[in-house]
């Protein structure tokens, strides 16, 4: 995402490229017609973006519970409650966790399979297709064929009759926290929905090397393979690897879907920031003052997050983040 | 920065070395089997009995169980037809008004003259900051206030305004090559006459690839419908999956079967349009 925020901002505005220009009237029109391309989207911007953060900024200091329109104001206990009642502050550390399981696990597969990929002389269209189509496939039928098929607490799972074949007994994956199992399932789940996406961003990263470095390498006499990968092609992928390991970083922040229906919300383990503000808005509760306090804080951390990523890595300026 | 095909063929060539072409034809044979094995899964339970998904031993092939669609869709506990029915509606409508809405913004912002066009830009840039994901719970205020839960409406609108696909639009059409406009203006087009005569027919690529992801991700997406669809009548089929695996009680072959049609749709986008999506997420690096 900042990748290419960063740039945009960088270019030159629009409107001063064409002032010579204009004839036929087309300058009195102009402004007019901006209205009229930008107007629909911008009037939707305003009602379901901007409406929606400001009043729950406002909800965040209401009792608001069963109610949008409270008239009760409490100051910041709200946040005071969600910050000190230990779930929220718990789901922050899940994320974390996750994330580092998931990041780096994920950045490494989906540049070992571009690496392999980018190989292939022979039915390299085929093989590419084979890791792409799991972006197709929804967090939640994936969650359903792990939870049912892959790895079932019971000998029916493939994961365990696989284990049964050695002799390992079945392993209750997703029924019982400890030792916490669960994180093999969750894991693998978002490795094989996600990698083949990253692979086609390295892929065309790694198409964009020019040829010339390696060749030139090679008359330096760097071996081919680890040597021409560590201080060629690693490195030319730096921009590439920073963007992808950001919007690893914001999807795993963001998880939801897979946790929902592998762990479900009753389960007192690995409950993600999104799963408490889920319980605490749309639960029993139904209160909306600390819900709103919840998305406040989390919209907070993930602007820090990107604004601080974006100034110390620079994004955007290697050459072959395209 | 640009490579010309040939210098291409010959680094590949070269590379062809670093294993051996049998490591690697193995390598990548190994990982596409392990990549298969969820869709084998599927499609295996689709086509099988209760008994044999749940039976002591392993069976490689289903006894391919026909009869378990119809059965799907007779079921009238499922209501798995009207959950399709759903999200096609939400995918396709969502699909045609966020094309629609946010490349005419794109457009607005990259090529129309305007004063304070680069502060409306900024506007549109704040909101990538955060993603709406986590803004959901005072987006459902915010629904839920209008009476919209339950319905396409509340399904489909608050999703349409994506500031990022816009942004995509903009940076786009700065790319697209101004002679083209040029030579519409000399025929006398207004803006409007050369976005939809000239533009739109020469930017199709462009509109396949972002059409691709937006109907990936609205088929696939599932906690704003989980939000706002309360009422089993406006599940989409997300939410009919999730209600299977917290609920189980469904049957096995059935839930399978209905993960395997809820599936085949995208994958068949997938196979047909991958070369726009390839293109389009190289380009931009958006997720679906």
């Amino acid at each position: 995402m900042s990748t290419t925020t960063t740039r945009g901002v960088a270019q030159p505005a629009p409107a001063k490229a064409s002032q010579a220009r204009p004839r036929r009237g087309l300058r009195s029109n102009a402004t007019l017609n901006f209205w009229l391309f930008t107007g629909p989207f911008l009037i939707g911007l305003v009602i379901f973006v901007f409406v929606p953060i400001g009043w729950s900024i406002w909800l965040s200091f209401f009792d608001a519970r069963y109610t949008v329109t409270p008239s009760n104001f409490v100051g910041f206990d709200n946040y005071r409650q969600i910050l000190t009642n230990s779930n929220f502050p718990d789901s922050l550390l899940t994320f974390t966790i996750f994330a580092a399981f998931i990041v780096p696990t994920t950045w490494a597969l989906s540049l070992g399979l571009a690496l392999l990929v980018n190989q292939l002389r022979f039915m390299r269209a085929f093989f590419r297709s084979v890791f792409f189509l799991p972006t197709a496939v929804s967090y939640v039928a994936a969650a359903l064929i792990w939870k049912m098929s892959l790895f079932t607490g019971v000998r029916f799972g493939l994961a365990n009759t696989v284990l049964g074949w050695f002799g390992v007994d079945n392993i209750a994956y997703l029924s019982n926290p400890s030792p916490p199992w669960y994180w093999v399932v969750l894991v693998s789940l978002r490795l094989w929905i996600q990698s083949g996406f990253y692979m086609i961003l390295f892929l065309a990263a790694l198409q964009n090397i020019p040829a010339e470095l390696y060749e030139a390498a090679e008359i330096d006499g760097a071996k081919r393979g680890w040597q021409t990968f560590w201080y060629i092609t690693l490195p030319q992928l730096r921009a590439t690897s920073t963007a992808v390991i950001l919007l690893l970083l914001i999807a795993a922040y963001q998880a939801f879907d897979e946790f929902y229906n592998l762990i479900t919300t009753k389960a007192t383990w690995a409950q993600t920031p999104l799963m408490e503000l889920y319980k605490a808005a749309l639960g029993t509760n139904q209160d909306y003052g600390a819900g709103s306090a919840g998305a406040v804080i989390l919209s907070l951390l993930i602007c820090i997050v990107t604004l601080a990523q974006g100034k110390i890595m620079g994004f955007g300026r290697g050459e072959e983040a395209k | 920065m640009t490579t010309t095909a040939p210098q291409l063929d010959k680094k590949r060539k070269k590379r062809g070395g670093i294993l051996g072409n049998t490591g690697l034809y193995l390598a990548v044979g190994i990982a596409a089997l392990l990549f298969l094995i969820p869709f084998y899964l599927i499609l295996r339970n689709a086509l099988s009995t209760d008994a044999e998904i749940t039976g002591e031993n392993w069976r490689l092939l289903p006894s391919f169980q026909w009869g378990n669609i119809s059965e799907l869709f007779d079921d009238q506990t499922v209501q798995f037809g009207r959950a399709l029915w759903n999200s096609t509606v939400v995918a396709v409508l969502m699909t045609v008004g966020t094309l629609l809405v946010c490349s005419l913004a794109g457009y607005g912002l990259a090529r129309i003259p305007y004063k304070h066009s680069n502060k409306v830009f900024y506007v549109v840039l704040a909101t990538l900051m955060v993603p709406t994901a986590v803004t959901f719970v005072p987006s459902f205020v915010l629904v839920s206030s209008l009476g919209w839960v339950d319905t396409y409406r509340g399904l489909i609108i608050p999703g349409l305004f994506s500031g990022f696909t816009c942004f995509l639009f903009r940076q786009y059409f700065l790319g697209f090559p101004k002679e083209l406009e040029e030579a519409a203006r000399v025929d006398g087009l207004g803006y409007w006459g050369a976005y939809w005569r000239i533009v739109v027919p020469n930017s199709l690529n462009f509109f396949a690839a972002i059409a691709t992801i937006t109907f990936i991700s609205g088929w696939n997406a599932f906690l704003w419908p989980l939000v706002i669809g309360q009422d089993p009548s406006s599940w989409t089929v997300q939410i009919a999956l999730s209600s299977f695996i917290t609920n189980q009680t469904v049957n096995f072959h059935l839930i399978f079967m209905a993960t395997a049609v809820s599936i085949l749709p995208l994958v068949f986008v997938f196979l047909f349009l991958q070369r726009w999506l390839v293109q389009g997420i190289a380009q931009t690096g958006i997720k679906g």
